[in-house]
């Protein structure tokens, strides 16, 4: 699956998107960013607080219980500052 | 119902004209802009609005009907752009069209206020001196948004 990060979470990742392929037990959005979180260092610490981190699966966005249930392109973005 | 999702300026007369031109008999029309502040204790030379344009498409077009079906809208528009802004430039325009201008107030504010927080864009303000930092998300937008939660008022 592909993911999007944005805003300063693409800035702290140091890249915009990348392509993943997580093992089964990564079943849900909140297993995703766990798993991401436990790849490397800088990954640890930008996705240090899930609470402020926020969803979209196949530009829908969704609370982080949501399975993945084969989703193409996950977005992973903090808090919305538009208007 | 229109919404739109653009890098490019608006011109905020010629939308509001364009809207008005469709109205039809409906007794009242609400347009809003948003411009990029700056203020002398916070002067802002450039904002940088990072934007999901498919996510903020989506997200836009069910605030819309939403507003449509609670506030009885004739029509309603939505133009939000991303990008570089300069200080003062439109980034957003809101325009809602009902028959009395209750129901046009408050579809207006109703949709400005799920833009502040359900819109998929995000704020990094610029300095004259370019320093620059991301925008928090502001509790009293929630609490802005939450308002509305209490049922049709």
């Amino acid at each position: 699956m592909k993911i999007l990060y944005f805003a300063w979470l693409r800035e702290r990742l140091n890249k915009g998107e990348e392509e993943v392929s997580p093992p089964p037990e990564v079943r849900t959005v909140a297993d995703l960013i766990g798993w991401l979180a436990a790849r490397d260092e800088s990954a640890a610490s930008a996705l240090a607080n899930p609470k402020i981190i926020r969803a979209a699966l196949d530009a829908r966005i969704v609370p982080p219980e949501t399975p993945l249930a084969g989703a193409k392109i996950v977005a992973l973005f903090p808090p919305m500052t538009g208007g | 119902m229109a919404v739109r999702v653009q890098q490019a300026p608006f011109d905020p007369g010629a939308e509001s004209n364009v809207f008005l031109a469709a109205a039809h008999g409906a007794g009242a029309a609400v347009t809003f802009t948003g411009l990029v502040r700056s203020e002398p204790g916070a002067p802002v030379a450039v904002l940088e609005l990072e934007c999901y344009p498919e996510l903020a498409v989506n997200q836009i077009a069910k605030m819309v009907a939403e507003a449509v079906a609670r506030f009885g809208l004739l029509d309603a528009t939505v133009l939000h752009r991303y990008g570089r802004l300069a200080a003062g430039e439109p980034i957003v325009q809101v325009m809602a069209l009902a028959s009395h201008r209750q129901a046009a107030f408050e579809g207006a504010e109703f949709l400005m206020d799920y833009l502040k927080t359900d819109a998929p864009f995000w704020k990094k303000e610029i300095s004259p001196g370019g320093a620059s930092h991301w925008v928090e998300a502001k509790p009293g937008d929630d609490a802005a948004r939450a308002r509305w939660k209490e049922g049709p008022t």
